[in-house]
């Protein structure tokens, strides 16, 4: 210590002639262009999917309805309400929102008398942070969850070209653990899937790998795991959250990968079946596909004594006539159907209803009939030559190919039709020309341009792998025959399917045309459904609605009340939404059968 | 006048082992509480002392009032919930528990992240640390009566604060390390306006070095005040600039190289006289340090790539069954968490330890005998403890 220690702290006075750093106006501060202010919600972006409510660990945000937003399909119709008393200002929300609508503003001051304002409350009031373009985002190159789905394995398109594998090789343990791992359970596809089947609960089964669980949430709402792990129209993956981040989840993929994992022997066992006490009354059920299955799965399971009357020799319905092999092999099918069969139910096959029995006398022997009949009857184009003995519907020849019968396939083939089943049929008949003549001639002609065409995209990818040629956005107009034999397909340019109103009203340009060659036309544009084993009188009795379809009430009762009805004559057509009415019109039964 | 010290040598009286003699019914001794809000430290904190005329016979050391159960909390929350609990259990410097929790995850999960996430950590930390040591010189000077020191050194604080709400966003609580890497890249044109602010803390800290280290009345109190022997370094668990000052060379930078401190050129200060002033001495060193480490690192730095590694989803993030000590170099010594995972998606056991809680509750009882009562907040400040990170 010295003297110079004495004096030298005096040096501090030559800061009183410096200007104070100070800010004189804290209020009107502008804070960083990251800063993590007060939230600003992109409303019409966020679909209300709760994972910044899941996520906050201070319970700080709540979830909660709003006017002038609706819940739609892939939107819960709520949006996040934030507690800044709780809010922590962590910023974990914005990086987890999957539509990347939260965000922050660098608004840090909010002077108000009243501590219960203090809320982030959606549309509620304006604020002046609204608008505003800074503040904190979800930097890019940085997520919390994987945006992209597991890819699924199928086989080469050489070594599937002439066979009916299975293509969809199906999930291994890692990679449904890992697919499962993506799903941030907001629930939106539960809303969305007809069967309302419990799709968190099934894939956090996957996820902590309980197979039995996943089997037991899967019957719950679906007896048909396998067809549906197959075939399912997948409704639910076109709502999940995580597709605005990047892939939806593959939801049908892992709802198979439960049912292939559990041996058919322990279905019983695990889902508590072994001992259900049987009642004295009698259910029918008319055809043996997924909305009849399933209405006599849950009949059985409520002690009725169901029989399943069915015009076909086997079961399935579509499922096994209508799709072929390589989507869905047939022992899938009967391993769903085997157990139900186990519960007791009785099939009855090659016994149609109107021509083998009458539906009155099946009114007289049971207490309650249910029909599920399906569309199986194809619809024609109607054009010149479409009567020629060369010109199939696609329901009818797959019918036959599921059968087991032979088909005359031709050299060079076209089929008309944009959807899945113009898909099923071409991939089908492309086969067995492969197994005939060694190559593929087939061509795919369909009104609809490619962006609007109905058939999942796959199928359009795949038939492409397997040689089909696709010509999207031609018209029908006549079939060329020469000699008695089918030459070709004259079409036209198809300039727009539907009309401003969404009406299917096609326009054409004529004088764009072309001329596919073949020998054999196949039609698949659609089906009807084929309701004549109604009497007259019932006929007259059933009420339809607008869409020609078999009107309903909500227990799937129709306007006869010992009658339900359920399927693709009610809605769809889907496999999903046949199974939700057979499950439906199990509680109707039930219901009406008690009150009787 | 009164000779004070005319029997000086007799009192205390001392017990063959060196402790002082207490008995409180000889009239001779006073209780005195000091605290929960006590001037010696960031947050609250009590001494019971015993004192006799105006200096400490006996220090017990009460802590308690700051619990909220952080740990335990933690054992409830998801691994990626517990980053926004985690920053408070040392509100002056939250940094080195992100890194910690962070780094956890990453070791327990096996998760390798970019290099560029390990600079822009690395960078955090340093300035963390710098902006701790800037606001700690405010308290020490204070608790000597140097109150501007205190108004100087949290304006520059306040710069630095500045730097971090344009990485992170945040001004205190910044969680911007993430498992898996951080939230983003230092922003344009930030190393033009980082280098300023280093040079206003190096024309702030001239001023301080001369108003305070080379003060009569700050050598005075402080020289010769708390000191720490060599030898309990190691009985006590003594780290950072506490154990530097007494000539140990403790440092996890060194000892223990994390993120990128192995290809960042600096030596270790260490000190002779073990006593506050030394401990302060070292302190203000380390600010320099800080200040050139930061400089390196603006150079050797990258300015774009990679910084966040793929990650599961955090929501059902699974850790796999697993122990782990991982530790830094905070500004009161070692920082460390040590975690238990089950396999589940949270935390088994969390513990977190914190340097204060050897300093401020141990070494500070040991300390406090025969210090003059009104040095105690200079002592517990020349301590440099948080007590958020006793009581966890």
């Amino acid at each position: 210590m010295s003297f110079k220690d004495v004096l030298k702290p005096f040096t501090a006075w030559k800061n009183l002639a410096i200007e104070p750093v100070s800010i004189k106006k804290p209020l009107e501060r502008q804070a960083a262009p990251r800063y993590r202010g007060f939230h600003k919600n992109n409303l019409e972006k966020c679909i209300g999917c709760g994972t910044c409510e899941e996520i906050c660990q201070n319970a700080a945000i709540d979830m909660v309805p709003l006017d002038g937003i609706e819940t739609k399909e892939g939107d819960s119709g709520l949006r996040p309400m934030i507690d800044y008393g709780r809010c922590c200002w962590c910023a974990l929300c914005v990086d987890v929102c999957t539509t990347n609508s939260l965000t922050m503003s660098n608004h840090f001051t909010w002077v108000d008398t009243n501590a219960d304002n203090f809320r982030f409350i959606p549309g509620a009031e304006n604020k002046p942070w609204d608008n505003e373009e800074l503040g904190y985002k979800k930097p890019e190159n940085y997520e919390l969850n994987n945006p992209y789905r597991v890819e699924m394995v199928e086989i080469e398109p050489e070594q599937r070209d002439k066979s009916f594998l299975e293509i969809v090789k199906g999930f291994s343990k890692e990679q449904a653990i890992k697919e499962a791992d993506r799903c941030i359970e907001c629930g939106l596809c539960i809303a969305t899937c007809p069967a309302h089947m419990g799709i968190p609960a099934y894939i956090a089964a996957v996820r902590n790998d309980d197979m039995e669980e996943g089997l037991r949430v899967l019957y719950e709402t679906n007896p048909l795991p396998e067809i549906c792990g197959r075939v399912c129209t997948h409704k639910c993956e076109s709502v999940c959250a995580m597709q605005h981040k990047g892939d939806a989840l593959s939801i049908r993929w892992l709802k198979r990968y439960i049912a292939d994992q559990v041996p058919a022997e322990k279905y019983k066992e695990i889902l508590e079946t072994e001992n259900i006490k049987k009642n004295d009354k009698k259910i029918a059920i008319i055809g043996a596909g997924p909305a009849g299955l399933s209405a006599a799965y849950y009949l059985a399971l409520l002690g009725y004594n169901v029989k399943i009357f069915e015009a076909l020799s086997g079961p399935g319905g579509m499922t096994r006539y209508g799709i072929p092999e390589y989507r869905l092999p047939y022992d899938q099918i009967d391993k769903d159907v085997d157990y139900i069969k186990s519960l007791g139910v009785e099939f009855q096959f090659n016994t149609r209803i109107g021509k083998d029995i009458t539906l009155d006398k099946l009114h007289e022997d049971f207490d309650a009939v249910f029909a599920g009949t399906g569309l199986h009857l194809g619809r024609s184009t109607r054009i010149d030559g479409s009567n020629h003995e060369k010109c199939y519907q696609a329901v009818d020849l797959l019918r036959d190919v599921a059968d087991g019968k032979s088909i005359n396939v031709e050299k060079k083939i076209v089929v008309i039709g944009g959807g899945n089943v113009a898909m099923d049929i071409a991939r089908t008949l492309a086969r067995l020309q492969n197994q005939k003549y060694g190559k593929v001639q087939l061509i795919i002609t369909s009104l609809e341009s490619e962006d609007i065409m109905p058939a999942d995209l796959e199928e359009i990818v795949e038939s492409r792998e397997e040689k089909i040629i696709i010509e999207p956005a031609w018209g029908p107009k006549k079939i060329k025959i020469e000699d008695g034999k089918i030459k070709g397909l004259h079409v036209i340019k198809c300039l727009s399917v539907f009309d401003e109103e969404g009406r299917f009203n096609p326009k054409f340009d004529e004088n764009k045309k072309e001329f596919f060659e073949a020998d054999m036309v196949v039609e698949a544009i659609g089906q009807g459904m084929d309701l004549s084993y109604f009497s007259e009188e019932m006929q007259s009795r059933l009420e339809m609605t607008d869409r020609h379809k078999v009107k309903v009430d909500n227990n799937c009762q129709s306007s006869i009340p010992w009658l339900f009805v359920g399927g693709d004559i009610v809605a769809g057509p889907d496999v999903i939404s046949a199974i939700a009415d057979g499950h439906r019109a199990a509680r109707g039964i039930d219901n009406f059968l008690s009150q009787k | 006048m009164t000779d004070i010290n005319k029997h000086r040598d007799k009192f205390p009286q001392k017990n063959p082992d060196g402790t002082n003699i207490i008995d409180l019914k000889s009239g001779k001794f006073i209780k005195v509480w000091q605290g929960p809000n006590h001037p010696g430290i960031t947050g609250n904190m009590s001494l019971e002392l015993t004192i006799q005329g105006d200096e400490i016979m006996e220090c017990k050391t009460h802590v308690g009032y700051l619990h909220r159960g952080f740990e335990k909390l933690m054992e409830r929350r998801r691994f990626i919930q517990c980053l926004p609990i985690c920053v408070r259990i040392a509100v002056p410097e939250p940094d080195f528990n992100e890194y910690c929790l962070t780094s956890t995850v990453e070791e327990l999960a096996g998760l390798k992240i970019p290099d560029a996430a390990k600079w822009m950590r690395t960078l955090l930390l340093e300035m963390s640390r710098l902006q701790s040591f800037l606001m700690w010189i405010g308290g020490q000077a204070g608790a000597f009566g140097l109150g501007i020191i205190g108004q100087w050194s949290n304006y520059v604080r306040d710069l630095v604060l500045d730097r971090f709400e344009e990485i992170t966003g945040g001004r205190i609580y910044h969680m911007h390390m993430i498992p898996g890497g951080v939230r983003g890249l230092t922003p344009d044109g930030f190393e033009k306006r980082m280098e300023e602010t280093l040079q206003e803390i190096e024309k702030v800290m001239k001023d301080i070095e001369t108003t305070m280290f080379n003060n009569s009345i700050f050598k005075k109190r402080s020289i010769g005040l708390g000191y720490i022997d060599p030898s309990m370094v190691f009985e006590y668990g003594v780290t950072g600039p506490n154990a530097r000052a007494a000539g140990i060379p403790k440092d996890v930078r060194k000892d223990y190289p994390y993120l990128k401190y192995n290809e960042l050129d600096f030596d270790v200060i260490t000190g002779k006289n073990s006593d506050a002033f030394t401990r302060a001495d070292i302190r203000r060193k380390e600010i320099h340090l800080s200040i050139d480490l930061i400089r390196q690192m603006m150079v050797k730095m990258p300015k774009s790539g990679d910084y966040m590694a793929k990650v599961p989803n955090v929501l059902h993030w699974k850790i796999p069954k697993g122990e782990t000590y991982v530790r830094a170099e905070c500004t009161r010594g070692e920082f460390g968490y040590h975690t238990v995972t089950d396999g589940s998606g949270y935390p088994r056991r969390i513990n977190v330890r914190g340097p204060s809680y050897t300093h401020a509750v141990a070494l500070m009882e040991k300390l406090a005998i025969d210090v003059n009562i009104a040095d105690t907040a200079g002592l517990m400040v020349s301590l440099h403890t948080y007590p958020p990170e006793i009581e966890r």
